[in-house]
């Protein structure tokens, strides 16, 4: 290799180019200048990598971060923007906010909009238990049918959503508890069996009368206060109707067994402090319209 | 030009070159690293952070053992379809006690920094036992032996005591009464109820899986219903420059 010295480069015969000095078996390089388009990018790109640390967060120092002369934030960006859809969609929403859901049913151009709004809502919010389609599962109703634990009317699954079921950090929450009457020792095993077999011969054929009577008895004493006489369920209670062929737990006899020994105590969580007034309702007029809502 | 043409002798001597290309690195470093570290408006200020308790300690354990974020960050980013979404945008100061944190890089499942109250318990307990028996679509791994396997948490207050190390505010009264503390929050009749929410504001105190032992599922949901409920955002600004 040759020494680098710049006194005796050796100019190219050829192209009239300086070499660089450098030469390898008798190859030599020739020391041609960067293109000028390219020399020129790159101190544009030197610059405005310099204005860009003006204008936008970047320096550390002293106590704070320098925060550009723009002003620039992505907190303050994000924050705006929301709160620009918001405005966008007030005409709508702040109404939705302070009507009764009954009113905003009977406004067409509202419930259109609550319709498709609440159905975004449940999307995000509801089908994690209560499924896409609103199906539910074992543990979580199925709100496409007629059936409802604490109200189907439109204000009363306004109530549910907006406050939960026995959701303890909100003090209007649906409450109630069934007793544990197996583990409890409110109940017999024996007397656990008989009931178990009276309610599932409420809604089956096959039930053996030699343990649904007694049975009967049974519910009578411990049941009929939240259930009914009838066994046709108690709305304010949450309690659910027992003649129907809806179970929310299972109707076979071991599910009842299960029922009645530990009971159940599904917890939904309280909405409204999380998703706001005008969402909670158009969320509640949306599953009302899914095929099973009360008017009355 | 002689100072640029002394970068031959880097190029000609391998030592040289790795130690002032060490320098030209650490320089950078230290530029975007260590001024966190000192600047005020690096955490902001907000009420209701608090440490986490024993057993929600013992689930971030479990989080972290079971690699749950592998799959699951816990940072949602200000962008409107994920503030939309999750809800608020993360702030440093809701993981300024998480060692290490967990904000993870990859969403395979879903952003779990505000997942605290979104679902009840017994949710918890169905996913986890199988996922897809709440949640058709899910692709995420049936955790069943979380319920079967009891808490170890005999050394929980070593735990809090190497936090304390790091920072995290734990007293020593906290750290003493560990064991107690992640005992009494899944038993709601306890004795050491009061002195719990003393020491830990809005702790939930509950049996969270429903059996009567205190199990790993317990502290893993005790964990999971805390992530991103601690701040008030009722009185939370935004403020520029950050």
């Amino acid at each position: 290799m040759a020494d680098h010295n710049d006194d005796h480069r050796e100019v190219d015969e050829v192209s009239g180019v300086q070499t660089t000095g450098h030469e390898w078996d008798e190859i030599k390089e020739l020391d041609n200048p960067m293109p000028r388009w390219w020399l020129y990018t790159f101190y544009a790109t030197v610059i405005w990598g310099v204005a860009y640390t003006v204008a936008m967060p970047s320096w550390p120092l002293i106590s704070e971060a320098f925060g550009g002369v723009m002003g620039y934030s992505s907190r303050t960006e994000v924050t705006e923007a929301i709160a620009g859809h918001k405005a966008a969609q007030s005409v709508y929403t702040d109404r939705i906010a302070e009507m009764g859901v009954d009113d905003i049913a009977a406004d067409d151009e509202l419930m259109q909009f609550a319709q498709a709004g609440g159905a975004a809502i449940f999307r995000t919010w509801c089908a994690q238990c209560h499924g896409a389609g609103a199906a539910g599962g074992i543990g979580y109703p199925n709100l496409n049918d007629d059936d409802w634990l604490w109200g189907g009317t439109r204000q009363a699954i306004y109530d549910t959503i907006a406050h939960g079921v026995r959701w303890d950090e909100d003090p209007d929450t649906r409450f109630s508890e069934m007793p544990a009457f197996g583990v409890d020792g409110l109940l017999e095993k024996e007397q656990v069996a008989e009931v178990v077999e009276y309610v599932y011969g409420l809604t089956h054929d096959d039930a053996d009368p030699a343990l649904a009577d007694p049975g009967a008895v049974v519910f009578a004493d411990n049941c009929v206060s939240c259930h009914g006489e009838d066994a046709g369920g108690m709305q304010d209670l949450g309690a659910p109707s027992l003649t129907d062929r809806i179970w929310l737990y299972g109707g076979d006899r071991e599910a009842l067994t299960q029922t009645v020994t530990y009971s159940r105590r599904g917890v939904m969580p309280s909405w409204v402090q999380r998703l706001g007034e005008a969402d909670v309702k158009q969320v509640a007029l949306y599953v009302h319209s899914l095929g099973g809502g009360e008017t009355e | 030009m002689s100072l640029l043409n002394k970068h031959g002798v880097l190029e000609r001597n391998a030592t040289l070159l790795l130690v002032c290309s060490l320098i030209v690195v650490a320089i950078g470093g230290i530029v975007e690293i260590a001024p966190l570290f000192y600047l005020k408006n690096t955490i902001e200020k907000v009420e209701g952070v608090r440490p986490y308790t024993p057993l929600e300690l013992k689930g971030r354990d479990i989080y972290i053992r079971e690699g749950c974020y592998v799959c699951h960050s816990q940072m949602i980013r200000p962008m409107r379809d994920e503030v939309e979404r999750y809800g608020h945008f993360s702030l440093a100061a809701e993981s300024m006690y998480d060692h290490p944190f967990q904000w993870g890089s990859k969403r395979t499942g879903p952003d779990l920094a505000r997942v605290g109250g979104r679902y009840s318990d017994s949710w918890h307990v169905d996913h986890m036992h199988n996922p897809r028996s709440v949640v058709p679509e899910s692709i995420m791994p049936a955790y069943p032996h979380l319920i079967e396997t009891p808490l170890d948490f005999e050394h929980v207050g070593d735990h809090l005591k190497a936090q304390a190390m790091v920072g995290v505010p734990y007293s020593e009264e906290m750290i003493e009464a560990a064991k107690a503390h992640a005992a009494a929050q899944v038993n709601p009749d306890s004795d050491r109820y009061d002195e719990l929410l003393d020491a830990y504001p809005k702790a939930q105190i509950r049996n969270f899986d429903g059996r009567a032992e205190i199990t790993e599922l317990d502290a893993l949901i005790a964990y999971l219903q805390v992530l991103g409920t601690m701040v008030d955002f009722s009185t939370y600004q935004v403020e520029s420059s950050r």
